[in-house]
């Protein structure tokens, strides 16, 4: 599984990144975490609010920081 | 299936019944505030409040517990409210707008959507690559840190609600304006290309549509958790000083240095204003401390719009997507439009 974690480099950028791997600790799901930062290309996701957050090439967070429980299950669901 | 439903009544009732306690405890605090403080500072420790000091250090307890209560109250709830807003939504809405009308909608769609500054890049480039027109854009960018509801809060408990919303309504009309004039100036080639070639891949999700109340409430804590969080040193060094200037400085100090009747006092506040950001917080107490002393009111608010709607932060990530050119025609229309704000609000009020 690929996972995207899309921002400039905000706090809640960083927030979503340390929920990400803590909710991949939990759930015990295997992944890599790319951070992207290039503004082009958290564009080309259509998301316009960051931070925003990516399971293999799909948009499932924007503009908002989840719960390691929902980051969770986001990542088992898929 | 009954119990499930008692369930979901019971879940509905802790969460409603949550909101209702906050509320009725917020407003006995928000009442007592300054009875409590007069009672402890001037009955019991029997501080004189005629004095420097008890007056100082009165304005310091009141002025914290009450911004610090007005910020939970109004974040918590502009942050519920806009849960129902996006930017893809907003961005939905603008489509398709003609200048002038286009420059009204974004402004105030600015003020309502959820948009923190280091959304203005991606948020720049998803308006202009789908097509909404640059000037209409900039106003969104405007009008949405400068009529914030950190600067509106504080506005309100400081000066008043006339002031806040004399502040508002001029944050708007300069957001419309500035946006009219930038797209009247045809600068779409001072845009830096990558942003018209951006393709936009996939649906843009709307994720405000399936929230539910408990989301949205825990939204707002959360919210109003990182907001005190990242400005209460502002606040409690800026409310520090501004006590400090309450009880030494005395009254009409800056009535000849910085009184309405200075025509130099709105560019040097704008020009200390813009460099100035997250300090948005610390500032306001401080301003109140020398409006009390003399500070004309439009010189205020002038300070006030050019901490929040310029920022070099800001200015430094425009960059990636504004050339020069147009970087320098944004800030300079901006500051431009904040300097008649104060100029304008010396001579009427």
């Amino acid at each position: 599984m690929k996972i995207k974690v899309l921002g400039p480099g905000c706090a809640n950028c960083a927030t979503l990144e340390k929920r990400t791997s803590d909710a991949l600790a939990a759930t015990g799901v295997s992944a890599t975490v790319e951070k992207v930062t290039d503004f082009a290309e958290i564009a080309s996701y259509g998301v316009m609010s960051t931070p925003a957050l990516v399971i293999d090439e799909q948009v499932v967070v924007s503009g908002r920081v989840p719960k390691v429980d929902e980051i969770g299950a986001l990542l088992t669901r898929s | 299936m009954t119990i499930e439903l008692q369930a979901v009544g019971r879940e509905r009732l802790r969460l409603w019944g949550g909101l209702g306690v906050a509320v009725v405890v917020w407003a006995l605090l928000y009442s007592l505030n300054k009875p409590f403080w007069d009672w402890l500072l001037f009955d019991w420790l029997g501080l004189d409040p005629q004095t420097h000091l008890g007056s100082a250090i009165e304005f310091f307890f009141y002025d914290t517990l009450k911004i610090a209560l007005l910020l939970t109250g109004i974040i918590f709830a502009v942050t519920v409210l806009r849960s129902f807003m996006s930017v893809e939504r907003t961005r939905a809405l603008l489509g398709g707008r003609r200048e002038g009308v286009g420059n009204v909608a974004a402004a105030g769609l600015g003020v309502l959507t959820p948009f923190c500054s280091c959304s203005a890049v991606p948020g720049f480039i998803g308006f202009v690559a789908a097509g909404v027109p640059l000037g209409i854009t900039m106003s969104f960018l405007i009008a949405s840190p400068m009529v914030n509801e950190v600067a509106i809060v504080l506005l309100y408990g400081l000066f008043g609600w006339k002031v806040a919303a004399t502040y508002v309504g001029a944050g708007l009309v300069l957001a419309v304006l500035a946006g009219w004039v930038i797209g009247r100036l045809r600068l779409e080639r001072h845009v830096e290309p990558f942003v018209f070639e951006t393709t936009l891949r996939g649906q843009p999700i709307d994720l405000s549509a399936k929230l539910s109340w408990e989301d949205r409430f825990a939204m707002g804590r959360e919210e109003v958790a990182s907001i005190l969080r990242k400005i209460w040193p502002y606040l409690v060094i800026g409310i520090g000083i501004g006590a400090a200037i309450h009880g030494w400085v005395p009254e009409d100090f800056f009535v000849d240095a910085a009184g309405p009747d200075n025509p130099l006092a709105v560019p040097v506040a704008v020009g200390i204003g813009v460099p100035l950001y997250s300090n948005a917080a610390g500032v306001l107490p401080l301003v109140e401390a020398l409006h009390a002393k003399g500070l004309a009111m439009g010189t205020v608010l002038a300070f006030m719009m050019s901490v929040v709607a310029l920022s070099v932060p800001e200015i430094v990530l425009l960059r990636r997507v504004l050339k020069p050119r147009l970087l320098v025609v944004f800030v300079g229309v901006v500051a431009a439009g904040i300097l008649s704000v104060g100029v304008l609000f010396n001579l009427v009020l």
